[in-house]
């Protein structure tokens, strides 16, 4: 238990991962809410790259996570402008009227 | 032994500001606490050894991730207690589908697998030395491609939020750079003793005008 080995990080991220999947659930009107929970995940995809690179001795896994992290930041930054646009004509951010984009 | 502590320190603390990030009421207080996860998640990446990491999540996501949130949660005006409804409809559903997934990855890596794997002895040079001569040798292409993603992730923003308005006061550039000299500045002879209350009015428009070159000889 005090001895830390690999497991113990893949068991908090999954933790997290899974915590980010009932973020989404549980939040389903909210957009704000649920574009939080995609970060939580993929920083727990990061914390699972970061272990495995470290206990194997190998820089990729932490090389893909500084790429994992790059992408988060751009599907942030465009996620967020999507919703304000969307507030902009429609006044609310109610998952459910998001069909009105279609078309 | 402290190594530990401060591995159930972090978790610890990353996993309840998560679990307060999906549960709680104001969107404000959620941005705070994904702030806080994202510190004690650069804290485990401190203690796995990687450090670079570590300094970019602080300031990529602390610097600018979780304050566009901010931003973007204090600037839209949106009823969020009427997003709420069923919260409590999809609880059941949201457990049942967390739990099976940590017990199967939970599951999954306490089997033998990952046994053998220890942490090796640590490097002589250093954690963002090392990422360097990987990234910018054999990973030149990914990461320019990665620069590439962040421009057009900048351009896409700017080009969905920017509109144009009617009734804004704007300043014309190309008119103001199309002005000449003679149609804007104007010398006149001021006699001395006078002031600019006793010329005429064209004569005090163009005084104030040329009032900074001087406009009196």
């Amino acid at each position: 238990m005090l001895e830390l080995s690999l497991s113990h990080y893949l068991t908090v991220s999954a933790i997290l991962f899974a915590l980010g999947i009932f973020g989404i659930f549980l939040n389903r009107k909210n957009v704000i809410t649920i574009l939080m929970s995609i970060e939580l995940m993929l920083l727990a995809v990061n914390i699972n790259m970061v272990a495995f690179s470290a206990y194997n001795g190998n820089l990729e896994g932490q090389v893909f996570s500084l790429f994992i992290l790059t992408v988060a930041a751009a599907e942030a930054a465009i996620g967020l402008a999507i919703l304000v646009v969307f507030f902009r004509n429609r006044g609310s951010i109610a998952v459910e009227d998001v069909n009105m984009m279609k078309g | 032994m402290i190594e530990a502590l401060f591995f159930y320190l972090f978790a610890g603390i990353m996993l309840a500001s998560g679990l307060m990030v999906v549960v709680s009421r104001n969107p404000v207080y959620s941005v705070l606490f994904l702030i806080l996860a994202f510190f004690n998640a650069a804290g485990l990446f401190v203690l796995i050894g990687a450090e670079f990491l570590a300094m970019l999540l602080v300031v990529v996501y602390v610097g600018a991730v979780a304050v566009l949130f901010l931003f973007v949660v204090m600037m839209l005006d949106i009823n969020f207690s009427e997003m709420r409804a069923g919260f409590q409809k999809y609880l059941p559903l949201g457990l049942i589908v967390g739990g099976i997934l940590v017990f199967e990855l939970v599951a999954a890596m306490y089997g033998d697998v990952f046994k053998g794997a220890t942490l090796p002895e640590a490097m002589d040079i250093s954690n963002t030395r090392a990422l360097g001569n990987v990234i910018y040798t054999k990973y030149m292409y990914l990461f320019q491609v990665a620069g590439l993603i962040l421009l057009v992730a900048m351009i896409g923003a700017i080009s969905l939020t920017m509109r144009k308005r009617e009734g804004v006061r704007r300043q014309s550039v190309a008119a103001q750079n199309l002005r000449s000299r003679a149609e804007t500045v104007e010398v006149v002879s001021v006699p001395s003793g006078s002031s600019p209350e006793n010329l005429s009015t064209a004569a005090v428009k163009s005084t104030k005008t040329t009032s900074r070159n001087g406009g009196n000889t």
